[in-house]
């Protein structure tokens, strides 16, 4: 097990990574190959605040979820949890613990009521820091979770790009089999597109066979076209997914920001056939958060975008909220936070 | 379906809200009601009630009653009675109880919105998101105008008592938009709401008396059309405020033509949606759905015919079909679903045949393939793509979930495809370009604009319609004004009947005579003579034949319009421009003060002083417009959104102005002037008696650098050529000073194209008294206000 936070030499190939299955649920879903820049995409984006945020706003009168169903949803979102820690006082323990949680998100007797009992429920990753891969692999083993390592000099993204490229195959080597980089927000502030895709390129070559989840840090984008044209980008340089945010902004995922980024997978989808995942990250704490969420995905992407496969959160404290709610929905009674295991 | 069945399929599953204190309350009043007249409900004279059902199922929900002229008469009554005495309360004391007003609606909200969803079909989202609170907002903010109407309004006073009928697209809603201005004002009310759904405004009416609101200040009387009818006729109504259909609005504009009531209507639209190349078009296609599918389609301002650029056109089919994939049509109760269920069979079938003759003129269908429920009245959104302006679909209004779809090259067609229709309800204009989109906006003829964006409403901006959508506004400062009346017109006398003169046998001498003038009418900026070529004497009170006026026609009307509408250029002119035209008309008219003055005193018998008199009253008139022209000028609202709302003065267009006897030049100054600084073209028929100060005119307008066509004059039989004007489907607005018969003929002809007019029902203005005749008080008549919403953000 190592535990180090060295980065290893770029020749050296990061092969136990590459041996491991791949976990997250891929098998229909043909990974983006990426294409040539192509700046008329980019150009072209015209997105209107006002009408993404009336979008958003009027959706949970148009859709909602009770009971079974709800249960069903909530349940479906747990499976879609990238269980995140990413703090300067995490240690191999507080990991394991997390990880701990990860397989076994849900207390059994509830399950059982839900109809659940014996099916295989956990989230659908454990995402740490490069120290923690390996801890976090160790504590997984078996259990089919893949591990997410933050990545590229996250949350700010402004180490040395060569040092970036040794960290993901550092971290891919330790076997993470998802790498969320982090962009260089400059990159797009000042509209360079061809830095950003040639830097993303190369993070997603360093990645090998480790999904690329591209983290757009929203909150530092500030505009929607902002959003949506480094969502362009990072797609067209072979992004797996795209994520909203690191959680350290000061603005983390919105509604908007997700709704101008599913619409941009849609309209890569359209122009390349890939079918590409969305992250979004931060803020998102409760049940009634994430089901909105849920929502959005399926009315502007479908069905499909609601498996880990396409969609993850990335979350803390959302876990044990959706825990209360399903226990309600099992007894009737509003539950208490002590009532479940924590993370 | 079990929480396993439901992880694996990720179906929404139904979520219907609860109904039992909207049945509850039903069920208190036996499901049968009476009307609510002075206070309490009251059993229809006549004892007929009708059923009145629910849209989703078919089932009957209650029993109405059936309103007779005796119920009419009775609720009229009790609102007479009561009305000085709400006038008297105060501005503050209605602020009081339009505020408790809000309060109970907003206290009450669920049971309002449910019973909406039941009694109309929309869906719950609609009525708990929207309608509810809006009403409430409309009852907060007009409790506002009554705190402010002594300040604000100090020159004002209400009308009386109002009549209001009201449809049945968003029942509670129209009722706010309706009673609180009316309210605020000092006004009561006699309303009759739609036959389909009254049932709001019987809850309204018991709640608000619950809350306080004095007895007979809002009288609700239900019935179909002929209750209706018997609203509009009754003697004791001072005004009529109507909101439906075109057809309907006519029939109310002939009923109570020469009445003297006061009318507004809101009536129907067929109002464009363009998308251009530079749009967001994920929000074009989103916004469609707010514009189409809101209501189930049935609304008047709907963004029912979708101009989309040609070269984005397939791309926005496709996207737009894609979205329509995932519309639910549900149960109204269901809080899962976009679209409810249409009103009522009769309308459901109307849609149905209407799309089957656009299929059947060309157009290609789509329907959105998510399944409807069984039964009920039901349609699903559906697209005509491929209309061509002269399908049945692109002309008529279908009020239906139902969006017909053509393309354009470039804003210019896009312009004129939008306009090419006589409504002129609502516009929504896509484009990321601010320059595009601010161009567009004021080329649209429509009382609202909306800037990427669609159906937006507040308590605050005013909405109304240009051309045969309907006159007047609902909203904000525009529709309080709707509610009152200058106290200065209210003491205006009849004006006597000036005796005939015959003309007086007088031979010339052998005196040097003056060089003969023809006097021509005035059309196009040229001297025209008349088409018939046949004149007109024109006598001193004496019988002195003074000279000879061209007797015009019809057919010089009608070049007079023409001239009128090719001179489109003024109302874009700057109001610089305008008012620089206005004093230069001054300058040149004091120039030739005392030629007008003896003209005056010979036609009139007036003293030499007092003519003078009223060419400097002109003059000064004419300065007074000079100033107004570049300060009369609109608002910005602010409602409750992140933008602005642009109410903009905008001409009428062309107007005819009929000019009485009376003070021949200062009146026909006092006309003509505020409509020209507004940017109107007019077609001016003097006064019959005096016309020889109007032809004098000519060589002032000439000199004056008066563009050709925006001031037309025709001499002849005034009120002749007034009908000409008024059944003339391109005169936008009549003023009629005159007669009280031709005030009547006037508004009862102007239904061809629903004409605004203004009319003095034969009462004697007193030109000389500015108050009376100058400034404000007619330019509010020389203006339509277009109110243009832009949202903004980035």
């Amino acid at each position: 097990m190592s535990q180090s936070a060295s980065i290893p030499e770029p020749s050296r190939v990061p092969l136990r990574g590459r041996e491991r299955p791949v976990a997250i649920e891929a098998a229909a879903v043909a990974r983006n190959a990426g294409c040539a820049l192509e700046l008329d995409w980019v150009d072209e984006i015209r997105i209107n605040l006002s009408a993404a945020e009336r979008r958003v706003a009027s959706l949970p009168g148009r859709r909602t979820v009770k009971n079974e169903a709800q249960a069903a949803w909530l349940l479906k979102a747990i499976t879609c949890i990238d269980l995140t820690t990413l703090n300067g006082d995490d240690t191999a323990g507080r990991v394991r613990r997390l990880c701990a949680k990860a397989r076994q998100p849900v207390r059994a007797d509830i399950l059982d009521a839900l109809g659940f009992a014996g099916r295989k429920l956990h989230t659908g990753a454990i995402c740490v820091y490069h120290r923690f891969v390996a801890a976090a692999v160790e504590a997984l083993d078996g259990s089919g979770i893949p591990v997410a390592a933050v990545s590229t000099g996250f949350p700010a993204g402004l180490v040395p790009h060569n040092v970036k490229l040794r960290e993901i195959e550092a971290s891919v080597q330790d076997g993470a089999e998802e790498i969320d980089i982090v962009i260089t927000r400059e990159h797009v502030l000042t509209g360079d597109w061809r830095a950003l895709y040639q830097e993303v390129k190369d993070f997603r070559a360093a990645c090998g066979h480790a999904h690329l989840k591209t983290i757009l840090a929203t909150g530092d984008l500030k505009t929607l076209r902002n959003v949506a044209r480094a969502s362009m980008v990072c797609m067209m340089a072979g992004a797996d997914f795209i994520k909203t945010s690191t959680g350290k902004e000061g603005v983390n995922a919105t509604l908007p920001v997700s709704l101008v980024m599913l619409r941009m997978i849609r309209s890569y989808q359209d122009r390349t056939g890939y079918k590409i995942g969305f992250k979004p990250a931060g803020g998102i704490s409760t049940a009634k958060d994430v089901l909105n969420y849920q929502i959005l995905m399926k009315e502007e992407l479908g069905r499909e975008w609601l498996e880990p496969s396409l969609f993850r959160i990335g979350a803390s404290s959302l876990l044990a909220d959706i825990e209360r709610q399903l226990e309600h929905h099992v007894t009737g009674r509003y539950s208490a936070f002590n009532r479940h295991p924590v993370a | 379906m079990s929480v396993a069945q439901y992880y694996e399929t990720m179906e929404y599953g139904p979520a219907p809200e609860a109904d039992t204190e909207a049945r509850a309350w039903l069920a208190r009043h036996g499901a049968s009601f009476g009307h609510f007249i002075n206070g309490a409900f009251a059993a229809p004279a006549d004892g007929k009630h009708f059923a009145t059902s629910e849209p989703a199922t078919g089932k009957v929900l209650a029993k109405l009653a059936h309103g007779s002229a005796a119920d009419i008469d009775a609720a009229v009554i009790a609102a007479r009675k009561v009305q000085p005495q709400w006038l008297r309360l105060g501005g503050h004391g209605r602020a009081r109880h339009l505020y408790a007003l809000a309060r109970m609606l907003q206290r009450h909200a669920r049971l309002f919105a449910v019973l909406e969803a039941i009694d109309n079909g929309k869906p719950l989202r609609e009525t708990r998101d929207l309608d509810i609170p809006l009403a409430a907002r409309h009852f907060l903010h007009h409790a506002g105008w009554a705190q402010l109407q002594e300040r604000e309004f100090a020159d004002y006073a209400p009308l009386g008592v109002i009549g209001q009928i009201i449809p049945w697209n968003f029942p509670l809603l129209m009722l706010a938009w309706k009673l609180a201005p009316a309210l605020a004002m000092g006004n009561t009310v006699v309303l009759k709401p739609a036959e389909f759904t009254s049932l709001t405004a019987l809850l309204f009416a018991e709640l608000a008396a619950q809350a306080g609101l004095p007895a007979g200040v809002l009288n609700v009387v239900t019935g179909d059309g002929a209750t209706g009818a018997a609203l509009v006729d009754h003697d004791g109504i001072d005004k009529i405020a109507f909101t439906g259909s075109t057809e309907v609005g006519r029939l109310i504009r002939q009923a109570t033509a020469g009445s003297g009531k006061s009318l507004t209507l809101e009536l129907g639209g067929k109002s464009p949606f363009i998308v251009f190349e530079d749009a967001d078009l994920d929000a074009a296609v989103e916004g469609v759905v707010d514009a189409i599918f809101f209501n189930q389609g049935q609304v008047c301002c709907a963004g029912s015919l979708l101009l989309v650029q040609e070269g984005i056109a397939e791309n926005f089919r496709q996207r737009l079909l894609r979205r329509m994939e995932t519309l639910r049509v549900g149960p109204p109760l269901d809080k899962a679903i976009d679209m409810g269920a249409i009103v009522d069979p009769v309308q459901l079938d109307r849609i149905a045949s209407l799309v089957e003759t656009g299929v059947k003129e060309g157009a290609q269908k789509y329907q959105a393939p998510g399944e409807l429920p069984q039964h009920g009245c039901f349609y699903p959104p559906t697209l005509l793509w491929d209309v061509q302006p002269s399908s049945t679909v692109a002309i008529e209004e279908i009020f239906g979930p139902v969006l017909v779809a053509m393309t354009f090259r470039t804003p210019d067609e896009a312009v004129m495809l939008a306009n090419n229709t006589r409504y002129g309800l609502a516009a929504s204009v896509w484009s990321e370009t601010i320059g595009r989109a601010l161009d567009i906006a004021p080329k649209l003829l429509a009382g609202v604009v909306w800037i990427n964006a669609t159906n937006l409403f507040d308590a605050g901006v005013g909405f109304g319609g240009y051309r045969e959508s309907g006159f007047g506004r609902e909203g904000g400062r525009e529709g309080i004004t709707e509610y009152l009346k200058p106290v200065v017109w209210s003491g205006r006398k009849p004006r006597a009947v000036q005796p005939a003169v015959t003309e007086t046998d007088e031979h010339a001498g052998f005196a040097l005579p003056t060089i003969d003038r023809t006097p021509k009418l005035f059309i196009g900026g040229k001297q025209v003579r008349p088409d018939g070529n046949y004149s007109r004497a024109v006598l001193s009170p004496k019988g002195k034949h003074l000279g000879e006026v061209g007797d015009g026609n019809r057919k010089d009307i009608r070049n007079a319009v023409a001239a009128a509408r090719a001179a489109e250029g003024w109302g874009r002119a700057t109001t610089h421009n305008r008012a620089q035209i206005l004093y230069y008309l001054a300058e040149n008219l004091s120039a030739r003060g005392d030629e007008f003055a003896a003209r005056i005193a010979a036609m009139t018998g007036l003293t030499a002083a007092k003519a003078k008199a009223e060419v400097d009253a002109a003059v000064s008139r004419l300065f007074s417009y000079g100033a107004w022209a570049d300060k009369y000028e609109g608002a910005v609202h602010t409602p409750p959104l992140r933008g602005v709302a642009l109410a903009m003065h905008e001409p009428i267009g062309v107007v005819g102005v009929a000019c009485p006897d009376e003070a021949p030049l200062l009146a026909l100054i006092s006309l003509v002037a505020p409509l020209i600084a507004m940017g109107n073209r007019v077609v001016v028929v003097p006064s019959e008696r005096h016309p020889l100060v109007a032809t004098d005119l000519y060589q002032v307008l000439e000199t004056s650098d008066v563009p050709a066509g925006v001031i037309n004059i025709v001499t002849g039989k005034r009120d002749a050529l007034v009908k000409v004007l008024a059944e003339h489907d391109d005169v936008d607005a009549l003023w009629v000073f005159g007669s009280k018969e031709a005030s009547a003929m006037a508004e009862r002809l102007s239904v061809g194209n629903l004409k605004r007019t203004l009319v003095d029902h034969g009462l004697l203005t007193d030109w000389y008294d500015a108050a009376a005749s100058e400034g404000p008080i007619l330019l509010h008549h020389a203006v339509q206000v277009k109110n243009i919403w832009i949202p903004y953000g980035d």
